[in-house]
């Protein structure tokens, strides 16, 4: 079969059963559109990590003399405590993981407590003894921190180890969620496109009976035969991934760059290059889904 | 041209045997009449030919191929050797007799040129030269035989089978097929043809192979459709 002739095979599959061959597109539109969504939750959760991560340390909170027994039952931090915490700090064991680390006294604390407080002055209540110094550690690589944090945990003069980033842990499960809940419903969805499109291809071997006949009796190839209803579901699919990604960039291009990136300058949203980074992905899995469906479909119906 | 060696045939699902321990052998260029009475094994023969149909047991070759071992993927290009057509012609009807033709053509992947200079031929053959621009629902019934005959033969195929190609034709239709069959014969191309038109079977004169359920009775060259009879003549069977 000459590559004109093919084309004029699908074309008049696609006329002649245009509304199922609509049918896919929708759902493959829908389903596609879910993945895209899922895709761009995940590349999301990639910034927000890369952004933050990045910015967020590790506090070494040290014991003052007003913290309980349970946590530091020697009261306060000793000088030679400290020097153990600092020379913990610059020890070869750790030093591969520090990038660096500064040393903020109780007084510089309450300093910036001050200014960061609005209307209520903590200075009414609160006294620069009373508060923790701290030292603050940024990581090479923050995946490393759990090392960190289990080296300072239980030693003498401590009183906590906080890992910034675990304030990022309720947001990041959040699009997790979003992210589970886009992926379920896309995969709900391809299950209902696949087997759409299996009943519609077959319903267009069945109006092309005749036609299936005539070519098994002239000796066309198996191959040839099952082509254009593969490449019609193939046609359809692809329609409706491609329209996934223009609805997902016109979205991302109108709702997120233009108006929300400019009021929430905390992190890098996804933007239309991220959509066009994804499209392959998506619509090779549209792709591979229609070949399937509609191989398996002719596979099964069209006996040769 | 064909060997059918101890070939058994029962149906899925079936009773009765389809056919049952066939020895059959059919010489390059003869025309041979497989005759029967409905479901006596007869199209079932005609579709282990076109291999539509696998043989239980025994050989079939037909075309220097053994049917009963050749691979699915090669039965594509067998069929391509052999011309078959139908008492229901099996016509597109939204094509014309030209398109109807290349089509057949165009879906083994033939070359323009082969398929503009092959079809004037064989419509010449066929005597539809002026109609190739006719649609199928305009033309006679033994027309649109003509036609299917067309398209079987466009391929240049060795051998043509032939399913009750009269079945749906007046007798003046059928005689003018039987006169285009012969001479399609006479060319060379062998013909296996199954009918249950006693009229054109006696018309002919030619191998009679007569099948009944499933077996073998008769074999007999240049015959007619039923032996001489020797017994009483049952008359019932020219009434209704």
């Amino acid at each position: 079969m000459t590559p004109t002739f093919i084309a004029r095979q699908v074309w008049e599959g696609i006329r002649g059963n245009l509304s199922m061959v609509l049918s896919i597109v929708l759902v493959s539109f829908v389903s596609l559109s879910f993945v895209t969504v899922a895709s761009l939750l995940q590349i999301q959760i990639g910034n927000l990590k890369n952004y933050w991560f990045d910015k967020a340390q590790i506090a070494i909170y040290l014991c003052n003399d007003f913290e309980s027994e349970m946590i530091c039952p020697s009261g306060g931090i000793t000088e030679t405590e400290q020097t153990a915490v600092a020379s913990q700090l610059n020890s070869p064991v750790l030093q591969p993981y520090i990038d660096a680390y500064h040393f903020e006294n109780q007084n510089e604390v309450f300093q910036r407590l001050l200014n960061e407080s609005g209307d209520i002055s903590p200075a009414q209540f609160l006294r620069p003894e009373q508060l923790n110094a701290i030292y603050w550690v940024s990581l090479k690589n923050p995946e490393t921190a759990g090392l960190v944090i289990e080296a300072f945990q239980n030693q003498p003069g401590v009183a906590a180890v906080a890992d910034q980033r675990s304030y990022f842990d309720p947001i990041i499960g959040l699009l997790n969620g979003a992210t589970l809940a886009a992926e379920s419903i896309a995969a709900v969805m391809l299950f209902s496109s696949a087997l759409l499109t299996t009943t519609t291809i077959r319903l267009s071997a069945y109006s092309r009976r005749r036609e299936i006949g005539i070519m098994r009796l002239v000796g066309a190839s198996r191959a040839s035969i099952q082509l254009p209803f593969i490449l019609e579901g193939l046609i359809a699919s692809l329609v409706g991934g491609s329209l996934a990604i223009g609805l997902s960039g016109f979205l991302v291009a109108n709702y997120l760059t233009d108006t929300l990136a400019t009021e929430l300058e905390f992190a890098r949203l996804v933007t239309v290059s991220d959509v066009f980074s994804v499209a392959p992905y998506v619509l090779s899995l549209g792709a591979i889904l229609a070949v399937l469906a509609s191989g398996i479909s002719t596979f099964r119906h069209l006996r040769i | 041209m064909i060997r059918l060696e101890n070939v058994s045939k029962t149906y899925r699902g079936a009773s009765a045997i389809a056919l049952a321990d066939i020895d059959l052998e059919i010489d390059r260029g003869e025309f041979v009449f497989l005759v029967g009475s409905s479901g006596s094994g007869k199209s079932t023969l005609l579709r282990l030919m076109l291999r539509e149909e696998k043989a239980d047991s025994g050989n079939v070759f037909v075309l220097g191929e053994n049917l009963r071992s050749l691979p699915p993927r090669r039965v594509s290009s067998y069929r391509r050797k052999l011309g078959v057509v139908f008492q229901d012609f099996r016509l597109l009807p939204n094509k014309t007799v030209y398109q109807n033709i290349a089509y057949a053509l165009q879906v083994i992947g033939k070359s323009r040129a082969f398929i503009e200079t092959s079809i004037p031929d064989v419509l010449r053959l066929v005597g539809l030269e002026g109609k190739s621009r006719s649609y199928p629902s305009v033309l006679s019934g033994g027309e649109q035989q003509r036609i299917a005959i067309a398209r079987a033969l466009v391929n240049r195929p060795e051998l043509l089978l032939a399913d009750e190609p009269t079945g749906n034709l007046d007798p003046d239709n059928s005689k003018e097929i039987m006169g285009l069959l012969s001479r399609i014969n006479q060319s060379g191309t062998t013909i296996v043809m199954a009918t249950h038109d006693r009229g054109v079977v006696d018309q002919m004169q030619r191998r009679v192979v007569e099948i009944r359920e499933g077996r073998i009775t008769r074999d007999a060259q240049t015959a007619s459709y039923r032996e001489a009879p020797s017994g009483p003549i049952v008359i019932s069977e020219n009434q209704g």
